[in-house]
């Protein structure tokens, strides 16, 4: 069977994001995935990679990924294109892992689907599955030339444990200056978070104009913690700065796709559904019954959010002492 | 400094969107076009950077001739000229194809600094400023949230899940920006009047020395096999709140487990 290259996200202490589990699952479906894992942390990790079925695992253990903005990656990447033939190589649908599925489609002459909601198969070659136009639009998409490269939207494919080999390849890698000229000097960790991040969070709690200011956002901060979520915010909260551009979920911020994603005083204008319908699950509050957000949660209250969520919050911390 | 600002005319982000049945290209035609609004602040950005260390500011945009509005546009906030990428041969060309032509168009016109948006709100794949920084030989500083030029230095802070990093290159060098870097600015009608005398030279593949097979949508190394409108979500329960809202939600995420 041939190999399917997957890029691990993970961090330097070898904990693998989840990200990385699911795109092995999807790989599965395509063939025989091959982890390639670049700097340190590849033996910590090795057992997990096992779990979740990767035959191999190729290590790149150098300073360079880090160093350097993803070229270096790009080009570790593309040689295992050239020495290993995969049927494809799956990376994380981020805007980094994008960025090197980018670099590498070029190194490679081959086509690139992004931001991949599904992989499957068919006749032998992989299709890709699109929430396009905010989710509006599902396009199927195929790779017509070289090795097909799919970026995957974090938790969109189920992660499944599937035991596995999981050997370990040393692969000897050194960047080339052409991939080492944009060097990171510095990496600033913004504010420590206990929540997880909005990207990969399986739950997510957001707030919108509703809140009615920063001080008022708080409660929506209050609720995520109770449920372990993530917090995402709609863009007028982050026009109006009471919460940081970087929790921005829509259009033009962050794509979201958890398992319940609780809208909080958001309309739920064109703007900010493209970034959250593929959630599995949308639970909406609004003191406008007409809100468009109603039409695609699963469940709604019509009411007013600074009286709704206290009591929701009450009811589940209840309910985790039951 | 020869700055020069990508931008992509897209379809209205506040209408509904979709692809033509058939070819399955985006449907530009019957929807109004608009700059792509995150490249707003990549015009921005390229304007401040004039200011600040001197040099001219162009327009670079590939599309149809519908997208001369758009260049317009840019060439209102202040942008000194434009070039437009113009040729039916590059209908339906994906982001590799795009990369391609985009890159060649540059090393015609000749920069020191290219400034992308981060992402076009139509296709969204976020590659093209990787793969023309990659086909340039260039710094790849993008998804920059603060860009610092000293000399021939450019750093830039490049946005992170957990914060940021701090990235250097040289010139020549590709930056992309990301939403929120700047305010953006209005055309003003002195600017809109001016506008309408600046150059905007056109380009054919023949200039980018490129031939009609290795663009296009025939040529793409990606093609949409099908698409289709998302089916509705079955309708949901919706309440009203009477004095138990909040505990009728906490009853629906214990059914479904979240609790």
């Amino acid at each position: 069977m041939a190999e399917v290259l997957v890029l691990a996200e993970h961090t330097a202490d070898g904990e693998v994001k989840k990200v990385t589990l699911e795109l092995l699952s999807a790989a599965r479906r395509l063939g025989e995935p091959s982890v390639v894992w670049t700097g340190p942390g590849a033996d910590a990790a090795q057992p997990r990679l096992a779990e979740y079925g990767a035959a191999k695992v190729y290590v790149a253990d150098s300073p360079d990924f880090a160093g350097y903005v993803v070229a270096p990656t790009a080009e570790l990447l593309a040689s295992l294109v050239a020495s290993a033939s995969p049927a494809a190589v799956l990376i994380a649908g981020t805007t980094e892992g994008k960025e090197i599925a980018g670099r590498l489609a070029v190194k490679t002459g081959s086509g690139v689907l992004t931001d991949a909601v599904d992989v499957t198969e068919a006749g032998g070659a992989p299709v890709g599955e699109h929430a396009n136009f905010g989710g509006a639009v599902i396009v199927h998409a195929t790779v017509q030339t070289g090795t097909p490269i799919i970026a995957v939207r974090p938790n969109s494919v189920a992660a499944e444990p599937s035991p596995a080999a999981a050997a370990v390849e040393a692969v000897a890698f050194t960047a080339s200056d052409a991939a080492k000229t944009a060097k990171i000097t510095e990496h600033v960790v913004a504010e420590a978070s206990e929540r997880p991040e909005l990207s990969e969070a399986s739950i997510v709690v957001s707030g919108g104009r509703g809140t009615g200011s920063a001080d008022g956002f708080g409660i929506i901060e209050q609720l995520a913690d109770s449920l372990g979520a993530a917090v995402g915010a709609s863009r007028a909260v982050v026009d109006a700065g009471w919460y940081p551009h970087a929790f921005q979920v829509g259009q033009t911020g962050k794509t979201v796709s958890p398992q319940l994603y609780m809208a909080v005083g958001i309309s739920g204008a064109i703007q900010h559904r493209a970034g959250m319908q593929t959630s599995k699950t949308i639970v909406a509050v609004n003191k406008d019954a007409e809100a468009p957000i109603f039409e695609i949660a699963d469940f709604g209250v019509v009411g007013d959010l600074f009286t709704v969520v206290p009591q929701l919050i009450e009811e589940i911390g209840k309910r985790k002492q039951i | 400094m020869n700055i020069v600002v990508c931008v992509k005319q897209v379809p209205d982000t506040e209408v509904e969107r979709s692809l033509v049945p058939g070819d399955n290209t985006v449907d530009r035609a019957s929807v109004d076009g608009v700059i792509n609004y995150l490249d707003e602040f990549a015009i921005e950005e390229g304007l401040k950077i004039a200011e600040a260390q001197g040099g001219e500011v162009t327009i670079l945009s590939m599309g149809p001739a519908k997208a001369s509005e758009s260049i317009r546009k840019a060439l209102s906030m202040g942008a000194d000229k434009a070039v437009h990428v113009i040729d039916d041969a590059l209908a339906g060309s994906d982001a590799l194809e795009t990369s391609l032509a985009i890159a060649e168009a540059l090393k015609v016109v000749g920069f020191d600094l290219v400034v992308f948006g981060s992402e076009s709100t139509d296709a969204r794949t976020g590659v093209v400023p990787a793969m023309v920084a990659e086909r340039l030989g260039v710094p790849q500083l993008t998804l920059a949230g603060k860009v610092d030029i000293s000399g021939s230095e450019v750093t830039i802070r490049r946005v992170a899940d957990d914060g940021y990093e701090v990235v250097t290159g040289s010139l020549p060098a590709v930056v992309s920006v990301v939403e929120k870097i700047n305010e953006p600015r209005y055309p003003t009608f002195k600017g809109i009047m001016a506008a309408k005398k600046k150059p905007v030279q056109t380009l054919t593949l023949a200039d980018l020395s490129l031939d009609a097979g290795s663009v296009g949508l025939a040529n793409a190394a990606s093609r949409v096999e099908d698409f289709a409108k998302r089916p509705p979500r079955a309708a949901g329960v919706i309440v009203k709140d009477e004095g138990d809202g909040g505990a009728k939600a906490a009853s629906f995420l214990a059914d479904r487990k979240f609790i």
